[in-house]
Formats: structure tokens, sequence, C-alpha cells
């Protein structure tokens, strides 16, 4: 943890530590302890005083149907983003592994869109799938699809999945890629000597041996899910129509801004923090599996 | 290595173009967009092809904006986009550094808990402290503001966690010889732990400038005054004009030009990108 040879000094150490530790105290910890604070307090009509209600606001949170309905929502979108980007991210990552000519032409093709912000995906994505004027609706109503993200919540949650899903491709590519070619090419020829066909060697042996950096990327995909879509469905739907795009970090935004309740809004940050300490505790030891592995 | 089967190579040829297509096509569609005439993209007759009003929409999404909403200049936002992704960049490395440097080589009280309250800001990301953080922001008058754009982002775990890991493969022997000559503490820090660690912050300043510019939530909380928005948040409320009809190509051409920066920086620096991101995940 330290090293052996230092240096003597009584106040360099804390005024190296000083700039850090004052924008952590500032803009991180003080305001996540507000947040629980205020999680605890029910404010007036008028936000002029405060009265200490104990846990009725989580308790309120959790009789409320609509904030139900956002958790499985989330859970239900980071999954099938997940899934969705993983299995094709992986399908060119394996395309990608074989000793192909233009192989580095090929990687560079394929990350760029981890640069893209996910508002600027948002609009990519609602401008060739809005309803009278995108060029793929066009082909979509001539397939006979009754095509409307802005009027139907199924198909406005499919279109959040898909832009989101396409904006991780490049990152889980990457990883993928990274993760194949850390085997050693004998682990393959050992299977063909033994005869196992292609299809066969890669659920029989690369898969097994990618499995750490899928469950690493199951967990980053998780997470980005949970909050780097925020700007993807602020642009494409914002939550709409009705709730039926609406996550738990876009019910912390609206609810707070737009509803103005903010002993609620605090207790879901709360309960959202809780879930990133956990989140955060699985890819830790899922990174310490990845390395001893 | 094992069979060289032509056909399965010819097959992953085939399957890699069609995944670049997949990939590519939204900014295609973005890119010819952008090159047409509003009145035919609202008809819903665009054409997949580019059309020729290329430099009148730049020339306008540039230098006018929209007519309709906000009216702001995209250069406008592209520089305050610009000037927030530089100070977070060039701020996370900064302190992270400073900060590593004093836990590393340093011994002193309290620096175990510092370096665990640094290091838990990891699971307080912004989108679960935003309005508490919005208030202090607005009790310190900083709304509006680059100093409110970067301040609150400011701080790095994993970039100080990186520069932590890096200072602990750096041999004693240097800070020996360094002492010998007769170096202080800052002047070892300038004069050879700095160079030495030129590699990493060039992979954290490419993976952290990315993420400045792709800030969405932050700034659109924060700014209010139209010349204040950056480039992300300005693009959302060109679509969000219900009084006009959104101008499509001009909306195309800042999307474009939104992307243009950070897409840039990945592919000119391919290597160092990989690297960096490679490294801040672990």
């Amino acid at each position: 943890m330290q090293k052996q040879s230092i240096f003597q000094s009584k106040l360099l150490p804390y005024a190296l530590v000083a700039p850090q530790l004052a924008i952590v105290l500032i803009f991180f910890y003080w305001p996540a302890l507000q947040a629980v604070i205020q999680s605890f307090l029910l404010q007036d009509a008028f936000g002029l005083s405060s009265s200490f209600v104990w846990f009725d606001n989580y308790i309120e949170l959790f009789k409320d149907p609509a904030y139900f309905e956002a958790i499985v929502r989330t859970f239900f979108f980071s999954f099938a983003i997940a899934v969705s980007s993983l299995s094709f991210a992986l399908l060119l990552a394996v395309m990608a592994d074989k000793p192909l000519r233009g192989s580095m032409l090929y990687r560079t093709l394929l990350i760029w869109p981890y640069a893209v912000a996910p508002p600027v995906v948002g609009v990519l994505w609602i401008f060739m799938l809005h309803p009278s004027l995108g060029v793929l609706a066009r082909y979509l109503r001539a397939a006979g699809v009754d095509w409307n993200p802005l009027l139907d919540g199924n198909q406005a949650a499919a279109l959040i999945i898909l832009a989101a899903a396409w904006k991780q491709i490049s990152y889980n590519f990457l990883f993928f890629l990274a993760g194949l070619q850390a085997i050693p090419r004998s682990v393959f020829e050992a299977a063909a000597i033994d005869g196992a066909r292609p299809m066969r060697r890669f659920w029989t042996v690369t898969f097994p041996l990618l499995s750490p950096t899928i469950f690493f990327l199951l967990v980053v995909n998780i997470v980005y899910a949970f909050f780097d879509t925020f700007g993807i469905i602020d642009t494409m739907t914002r939550g709409g129509p009705g709730t039926s795009t609406v996550t738990l970090v876009y019910k912390v935004y609206s609810d707070g801004l737009l509803g103005g309740n903010l002993g609620s809004s605090a207790a879901q940050s709360v309960i959202l923090m809780v879930m990133v300490i956990v989140l955060t505790g699985i890819q830790f030891r899922f990174v310490e599996r990845k390395v001893t592995y | 290595m094992v069979e060289q089967e032509g056909f399965r190579r010819y097959v992953a040829h085939i399957i890699l173009w069609i995944g670049i297509a997949i990939v590519a096509f939204p900014v295609y569609i973005a890119i010819v967009a952008s090159t047409q005439d509003n009145a035919l993209i609202a008809n819903g007759q665009m054409s997949l092809l580019p059309g020729g009003h290329f430099f009148e929409v730049y020339y306008q999404t540039i230098f006018v904006g929209t007519s309709g909403s906000t009216r702001e200049p995209v250069y406008n936002m592209m520089l305050n986009s610009l000037v927030m992704a530089l100070l977070i960049a060039v701020g996370k490395i900064a302190i992270s550094i400073i900060s590593a440097y004093g836990i590393v080589y340093f011994r002193f009280p309290f620096r175990m808990p510092i370096f665990w309250i640094i290091f838990i800001t990891l699971m307080l990301p912004v989108e679960v402290r935003i309005y508490p953080t919005y208030k202090i922001v607005a009790d310190l008058h900083m709304l509006d503001s680059y100093a409110g754009l970067a301040l609150p982002l400011i701080a790095s775990a994993t970039a100080t966690l990186l520069f932590r890991q890096f200072f602990m493969t750096v041999p004693d022997e240097l800070l020996e010889a360094s002492r010998i000559d007769g170096a202080g503490p800052l002047r070892f820090f300038w004069d050879t732990l700095l160079p030495l660690s030129r590699t990493n912050m060039a992979a954290l300043f490419v993976i952290l400038f990315i993420l400045g510019w792709n800030q969405y939530l932050w700034p659109l909380l924060i700014t209010t005054r139209d010349d204040m928005q950056t480039i992300q948040v300005g693009i959302r409320k060109m679509i969000t004009t219900t009084d006009a009809l959104t101008e499509w190509p001009v909306v195309m051409a800042t999307a474009v030009l939104a992307m243009l920066p950070p897409v840039f920086v990945v592919v000119a620096m391919q290597k160092l990108f990989v690297r960096g991101l490679v490294e801040t995940e672990k």
C-alpha cells in the first residue's frame, strides 16, 4: 500500500490532497448527506418549514405503483440493453479476432460510437424512427406495422432500448476483443486437434474462458443502463408517452424538478445510492475474479 | 492458427461490414439530413442521398442557430462545451495526480481515511445527488458559470486510483537518486514523476475529455441562460420547440458538430483511447 522510500513533511501532504478533498466534501458528501436528511423530512406546501417524518417518504414511495413500475422498467431496460448489446458485440468481436486483413480498420470503424453523447444518440434515433418523417419508420409502415412510438408505450420502450444498445456496442466490442486476444492461441489449437468444430470450440472453450469479461461487462452495462440512458430518454421521449419510459434516474429528475416533491425525490436518490453501492461492490468482486481467473 | 478456411474468413468479413453499416447508419442519415431542405424532411420525403444545402445549413447552424426557438449560434455552444470539457479533463487530472502523490509519497495522520473518502465518491455519481448539489451550486452563486459546470464534476476517484497504482510501480531508486541530487518533494514531483506519468495523463485526458464533452444532466440543470448552454443541452432544446416546426437540417447539423470533436479524438488517438478506457475500468 505504501512506498518504503518517502518524504518527510508535516504540511505538504495536506496541501496536496486539499483540493480534491475540498471538492469531494462540498460537492459529493455534503449533497449526499443533504439527500439523506431531506428524505426523512416533509416540507409544507410553501417550503417554509419541514417536519421530521421518519420513513414516511420511503413508505409512500413503495406504496406508489408508479415507483414500483419504474423499478421493474429500469431492470427490464437494463437487462434488454445489456443482452442485446453484449451478444451483438460478442459476435463482432469473435469475427474481428480472426486473423483478417484490415482488422485494425475494422476496430477503428466499430469503436467510434463510444464518443457519441447520449442526447445525440437520442436525436439520431428519434429522427430515423420519427412516426411522421423518419426514414426507417417509412419502411416499418410499408411493412404493415402501426408504428408510432410517440403514442405507443411499448414501441417507445423498444426505441430507447435499441438506441441505448447501439451506443454500447463499441464499448462491449472493445472489451470482448481484448478478452479474446488474452486467450492463448494454444488452447484453440488443442481443441481443434481434439476434433472440436468451430461452433463447439466457441461454446466449450472461448465462452467459458471469456466469462470473467462477460460478468464484468454485464455489470458495466447495467450501470450504464441505469444512469447514462438519461440523455437518450430525455431527448427521445421525455419519459413518455405517459410514464412508459420513466426510469429510476429519470423519475428523480422529473419528480424533483417538475413536481417539486423534494422529500420523495431525496428518498429516491438515497435508494439509488444504495443500488450504486451494491453494483459497485459487485463490480469490484468481479474485477478481482477477472485478475485471478 | 487452426484450419484456415477461406470461406469462414469470407463470412467474418461480411459480418463485420454489416456490423459497421449498422453502427454507421444513424450517423450517415444525420449527415445526409443536414444537407437537405427542411420542407422535404418534414413531409417525410427525405432522400437517402446528400442534398445540395450543405453550406447554407452549416452556415446557419454555426453562426445563426435555429430561426425559431433559441436562436443561439452553435459555435457558442461548442465553445461552452469545449471550455467545460477541458476544465473537467485538466482539473480531474491535476487534482488527482497531486492527491495521489500526497497519499503515496508521504506518511501523515488520516492518510488512509482521506484515501477512502476519495475512493467512496465512486459510489456517488451526479445522478444520485442531483438536487442537493444543485442547491449548493446555487448558494455559491455558480449557476450559469463555467465554475458551476465543471467544479462539481472535477473530483475523480478513478484517476486518483490510477495514479496511485502507477506511482506504486515507480522504483524507489528514483526518489533516492533525486534526493542525493538535493531535490525536495516538489522538485522530485515536477522533474521526475510528472514526465514519467505523461502517457498515463494523455490516456486519461482522452477519456476525460470525451466524458466532459458528453455531459448532459448536469449542464441541463444548472444553465438557464441560452448563451451558457452546451451543445448537448442546446440540441435538446432545438427539438422541443412547440411553437415552431423543428428545423431538422439544423438539428442534424448540430448533432454532427456535437459528434465531431469526441469522435475525432477517439479515431486520431486510438491507442491512447483504448489504453485509457481499459485502465480507468480496472
